[in-house]
């Protein structure tokens, strides 16, 4: 399935989870208040690290977000 | 015993400025502060604002805007001082009329503002719904954050040879502050600026004003000014009834600040979740995009409020036969505002000076007629 990251077409298995997905594509999921990329920490939704803009909502949790064809995800900044 | 000119008891933003003012007067200041916690200086939002209850209230607060925006150059990045102006909304032509009268009084007395129609209030604010019928923009409102603020003129008083005692004052009269770690200060005047924690003087005419907020995650660029209904005038100032009214703020960081409530008689520091409910409830009233975002925290304060929603700044004269007692407390929601006025009136009345502004409707000896016509 192919999901769009940052504006970029990106192929990804099924079941992978969005920030998985934003890892291959070496984006981002956020950027922090003093302008550090930030991505997945903790992997299990407690970290809040992995927050970026889903289908135009912003902060979701990316690593418990699991990929569906024609998403589109961007760096939360 | 440690003796001083004068001791500060709280150190809030009002008793940290005042601590400030007088170590720059060249005063010998111990300040005293006992919590963990700053009280309302750490709870509220710090917003640095005209407001005109009455014709006391704007002189006071236009002048600590005043003092704010002199020194807003100077402060550290921490305090977060931001010109974002705050726009008075009004949902309705009656409330326009009030944006008017609210722009004449201003007028008259020197504070800048400018009166925004439907569109310029959807152009300046476009989260906001459609349909409301305008607004007053004043341009040279700010917004802090309060502790840092206070932290800064504690730093700068220390620095001009202020001692800073970390323990509760259990007794403060006649000349001596005692701790209750054992310390016993002496000074000539004790400046009372513990805001609802007045059980040091017991005359003190203040009571407690619960208030709710909320603070989003980040949305930058979501917000542009310190929005206010202008109903909460009408609601915020009522004496008795619980109420809530439509308050937000940007942060620096994009994240949102929510208010308002404010309750009577409850002193549990506890979250009410119906109060919180409609607050929120008002919020997306006024910009419904708020409803699909996270907030991540809610908490809760207590402003000290007086009868005549003016602070009590000066000699406690009237209150307490001591004449060492003086009073820096009661300013409600206005604390972070006033903080830098109140520190100027009460230097110029401990030196006897004229100061830029008229003290007497702040004088706290004016409660003292107020309590006996409530008690007849």
């Amino acid at each position: 399935m192919t999901v769009t990251i940052n504006g970029r077409l990106l192929e990804v298995v099924a079941g992978t989870v969005v920030s998985a997905a934003m890892l291959q594509a070496g984006e981002p999921c956020r950027i922090s208040v003093s302008g550090e990329p930030r991505t997945a920490m903790c992997g299990m939704g407690i970290c809040f690290e992995c927050r970026a803009v889903v289908n135009g909502v912003a902060h979701r949790r990316t690593c418990q977000f699991v990929c569906a064809d024609g998403l589109r995800v961007e760096t939360m900044r | 015993m440690k003796s001083f000119d004068i001791v500060v008891v709280g150190a809030g933003i009002v008793g940290c400025a005042v601590a400030r003012e007088l170590s720059r007067a060249g005063m010998r200041v111990g300040i005293v502060e006992g919590g963990a916690h700053r009280g309302a200086t750490a709870a509220g939002m710090g917003h640095v604002v005209v407001m005109d209850d009455s014709p006391a209230q704007l002189v006071l607060t236009q002048y600590s805007c005043s003092l704010w925006r002199k020194e807003a150059d100077h402060l550290p990045v921490a305090v977060e001082y931001e010109g974002f102006g705050t726009i008075w909304i009004a949902a309705n032509d009656e409330e326009m009329e009030e944006v008017h009268a609210k722009h004449a009084i201003y007028a008259q007395t020197g504070v800048v503002s400018a009166v925004l129609n439907a569109a310029e209030l959807v152009m300046a604010e476009p989260n906001l719904r459609k349909d409301l019928a305008g607004g007053l923009l004043v341009p040279h409102d700010a917004v802090i954050y309060p502790p840092a603020a206070a932290e800064f003129f504690l730093s700068e008083a220390q620095r001009l040879g202020a001692a800073l005692f970390r323990s509760r004052a259990v007794q403060a009269s006649h000349g001596e502050v005692s701790l209750e770690d054992g310390t016993l200060l002496q000074a000539e005047r004790i400046v009372l600026a513990t805001g609802t924690e007045c059980d040091l003087l017991s005359a003190l005419p203040l009571q407690k004003r619960k208030g709710h907020l909320a603070i989003t995650d980040r949305y930058p660029g979501f917000l542009c000014h310190q929005l206010v209904e202008l109903g909460y005038l009408k609601s915020a100032h009522k004496l008795v009834a619980d109420s809530v009214a439509f308050n937000i703020q940007p942060r620096q960081t994009g994240q949102l600040l929510i208010g308002s409530s404010r309750q009577y008689g409850d002193d549990d520091p506890g979250v009410d979740a119906a109060i919180l409910r409609q607050m929120l409830e008002r919020a997306v009233s006024y910009m419904p995009a708020l409803a699909g975002m996270s907030v991540l925290r809610v908490w809760t304060g207590f402003r000290a409020a007086t009868l005549d929603k003016l602070p009590l700044i000066g000699p406690a004269a009237g209150l307490s036969d001591d004449t060492s007692l003086w009073l820096a407390a009661g300013f409600e929601g206005l604390g972070i505002t006033n903080a830098l006025g109140a520190a100027r009136l009460l230097l110029d009345g401990l030196l006897n000076r004229t100061p830029e502004i008229d003290a007497g409707p702040y004088l706290p000896a004016r409660m003292v007629n107020r309590m006996e016509i409530a008690r007849a």
